[in-house]
């Protein structure tokens, strides 16, 4: 019986077992998402003096699940729907052992719903991070082990996939970029996983008491291997949506598969050194280790990141041109559809995740410039830009481009859907910059009250930290409103979107099969090369991209401004040797 | 023709790079190498490094240093809190406890102290406000950071690392005398 179909609009072809798998994942990513981005505006509520909302008990209980379920479950659901869409569809062939597939994506709903519930119960309000020695309930590093075995059983059929892939010759030569950013992700993915093993089940018998002790330094360094790496595994995948939303929307072809490539694999080498950014102001680590490894050997997965930056929109400047936009430096963008969703999502979440995430993460990412912002609430300004902004606003973008691909709906609302990139994007730029702004006054992240009510010693933040706090939680409001038309579109398309397909019904949006007739391929053709990059055409004389050559100066100029404004700072605090 | 397509050169490896690329991976290149050597720079030229003296100890052993202190030289109570002033160049302890930074000292201005750091149970962040210095304190480790403060004045250390309900209760003062 023939097992694929291929979609009339996009020229896509989907596995039926791979299909039904990513519509579950995908779902999944959304219900995490709905609830983490709910408490994130609870939380937010509570950070903003004003209104300081909820009791301290139940703010750090509901932090420990807005970061869990943000960072972790909506972002690692979504990625393995990714994965899946990036081998079998991208690569025209069956998904690898279907059953594993489906056994990883319950243990994961397993361990998200145990995890979270345990926290709801009491007694594990210990932030996504859980430091030992401050105990959790065993059912709560329970929970995250058995989501952590799960995604690894879905990052693994995708490694057999590519497998099958090349055992059955379903394409020629090397896989597309969009793939090969997708193995980036997988293998870091993997080291990720396996650090969180390394921590967390040791850590699981030390709190049913099987293991007398953890040291608190040894667990910081393996636990972040698991809590930064994890926030690599979507800067690669993130960048991987990027190209896919150009190539289809644009047509774009890579400026070169060469550079953009090396790029990937300086991140599968160097990424995830950068766990030695939580350890900066750590005792017992030395500097040499700080200096190395908080680089990145030598700024080499920072110079990856700023060749996508060229090389992402770069891509799209080259395919505008080539269809005849060509007036000056900037035509190309200014023609660029802006009111796709598709696209203006993804084009935020680039510059979001360049200007805001990447300058900031890099200078407090400086071992010495650590000291005047660790812990502050600098640090979550700087994550909401690239997670939100970045990784967030990515996967947002993709939605749009599954809802008829993928779940064969129409979409609906379209002009809520036109504004959302827009409403959320500028709602986490103030978020995230104004958390910059107040961690530069010293305010503490995972703080009830910055008034420290109740202390025998009080202490007064200037006021300005209070009305900077102030409008990042108006900032806050207006990013849950673009949460809200974003989920209002895309849940609302999955339940009453019109059906492009004879149907299976209802359940088709979450995880059921279509009906038998639509899978009408039994064996999808070979995917076709893609045509020659522009230099392979003219050669490497000129620039093909200028308008970009010249935004990417604006990033470094910005870049070096800023970087040496924090060295700045620094020189201003007590002498310390 | 697009980026989910194969390449058309099968070893990629091979293809040609366009001039803008080259020029912006040099650029690029550029700069990180200026941000890798600012960091030894700094600690050859910079007035602000932590140190890499370190020790580790137990919560009994190290409250039993910062408890010698206080008997020593001890100078007066503030808000039930001993205030504690050492001589310049002495060894000063500092203890994280739920949900207090204890004691409080009374240093004085341009004089270099060793300052000593752990806790008693759980990990803190001492923060150091409004200077705005942020050092991570862990049970079971002693850190030893040489500082002088420079200006007078009465500061407050924050505790920055989630210990707990009580944490946004737990304060510090250091008073820097002329």
């Amino acid at each position: 019986m023939a097992q694929f179909r291929v979609c009339p609009s996009s020229g896509l072809y989907f596995h039926k077992s791979a299909e039904s798998l990513m519509k579950a994942n995908a779902v999944a990513a959304a219900v995490s998402l709905l609830i983490a981005g709910f408490l994130g505006v609870l939380v937010a509520l509570t950070r903003w003096p004003a209104v300081h909302l909820l009791p301290a008990d139940s703010y750090y209980m509901v932090l420990t699940v807005h970061g869990i379920g943000a960072l972790i479950f909506w972002i690692i659901f979504f990625e393995i729907a990714i994965l899946y869409f990036a081998s079998s569809t991208l690569l025209r062939c069956r998904l690898a052992t279907p059953r594993w597939a489906w056994l990883g994506f319950i243990l994961m709903v397993i361990g998200a719903i145990t995890t979270t519930v345990t926290v709801f119960k009491g007694g594990s309000s210990v932030m996504m991070t859980s430091y030992v020695p401050m105990p959790a309930q065993p059912t709560f590093y329970l929970g995250l082990i058995l989501f952590a075995v799960g995604a690894l059983i879905g990052v693994f059929v995708f490694f057999g996939t590519l497998v099958v892939a090349k055992d059955e010759n379903t394409y020629q030569g090397s896989v597309s970029l969009v793939t090969f950013g997708a193995i980036t992700a997988a293998i870091i993915a993997v080291f990720t996983i396996a650090s969180g093993a390394i921590i967390l089940i040791p850590t699981f018998l030390w709190s049913v008491g099987y293991i007398g002790h953890i040291d608190p330094l040894m667990y910081r360094i393996i636990w972040w291997g698991l809590g930064h790496s994890s926030q690599q595994i979507n800067v690669a995948a993130h960048v991987a949506v990027w190209y896919l939303i150009a190539g289809v929307v644009f047509g774009a072809r890579p400026m070169s598969e060469k550079v953009s490539r090396s790029a990937y694999l300086l991140y599968i080498l160097f990424l995830q050194l950068a766990s030695a950014h939580h350890i900066l102001v750590d005792p017992g680590v030395s500097s040499e280790w700080k200096v190395f490894n908080t680089s990145y050997a030598m700024y080499l997965a920072v110079l990856a990141s700023m060749i996508h930056g060229l090389t992402v929109p770069g891509s799209i400047e080259v395919a505008q041109r080539s269809k005849g936009y060509t007036k000056g430096m900037f035509e190309w963008l200014r023609k660029a559809p802006w009111d796709n969703p598709v696209f203006s999502g993804m084009f935020i979440s680039l510059v979001g995740f360049g200007f805001l995430g990447g300058i900031s993460g890099v200078v407090m990412g400086t071992e010495q410039i650590n000291i005047i912002i660790h812990n502050t609430i600098y640090v979550p300004g700087h994550f909401h830009a690239t997670v939100v902004i970045g990784t967030t606003m990515a996967w947002m973008a993709l939605t749009y481009l599954l809802i008829p691909v993928l779940f064969r709906r129409q979409m609906i609302f379209p002009q809520v859907a036109k504004w959302q990139p827009y409403v959320f994007g500028l709602g986490m730029t103030i978020v995230s910059v104004f958390l910059m702004a107040a961690g530069t006054l010293g305010v503490a992240r995972r703080h009830w009250d910055m008034g420290f009510a109740g202390s025998p010693l009080g202490f007064q933040y200037p006021g300005t930290a209070y009305v900077l706090m102030g409008i990042a939680g108006i900032g806050a409001l207006l990013a849950a409103v673009g949460g809200a038309m974003y989920l209002i579109v895309t849940v609302g398309s999955l339940v009453f979107g019109k059906k492009l397909e004879q149907s299976a019904g209802f359940l088709q949006s979450f995880g059921k099969p279509l009906a038998d007739a639509v899978y009408n391929v039994e064996h999808p053709e070979q995917v076709p090369m893609a045509s020659r990059t522009v230099v392979e055409q003219h050669g490497s004389a000129g620039f093909h991209a200028p308008g970009t050559f010249a935004l990417a100066l604006v990033l470094l100029v910005s870049f070096v401004i800023y970087y040496f404004i924090n060295w700045n700072y620094l020189a201003a605090v007590w002498p310390l040797r | 023709m697009a980026s989910y397509l194969p390449p058309a050169q099968e070893v990629w490896w091979k293809e040609p790079v366009g001039k803008d690329e080259i020029v912006w991976i040099l650029i690029a290149f550029t700069w990180c190498m200026v941000l890798f050597f600012m960091m030894p720079y700094w600690h050859l030229y910079g007035k602000q490094n932590l140190s890499n003296e370190a020790y580790q100890t137990t919560p009994a052993k190290y409250q039993e240093k910062v408890q010698a202190m206080v008997d020593k030289y001890k100078v007066r109570e503030e808000a039930g809190l001993p205030v504690v002033a050492p001589p310049p160049g002495s060894d000063v302890y500092l203890l994280g406890r739920l949900w207090q930074w204890y004691p409080i000292l009374e240093l004085q201005k341009n004089k270099s102290y060793r300052l000593h750091l752990s806790s008693a149970d759980w990990q803190h962040g001492f923060s150091l406000q409004p200077v705005n210095i942020n050092v991570q304190v862990l049970p079971g480790y002693e850190s030893v950071i040489t500082t002088t403060p420079d200006r007078s004045g009465e500061y407050t250390i924050v505790c920055n690392e989630y210990c707990g309900l009580g944490h946004h209760t737990m304060l510090g003062k250091i008073h820097v005398k002329e």
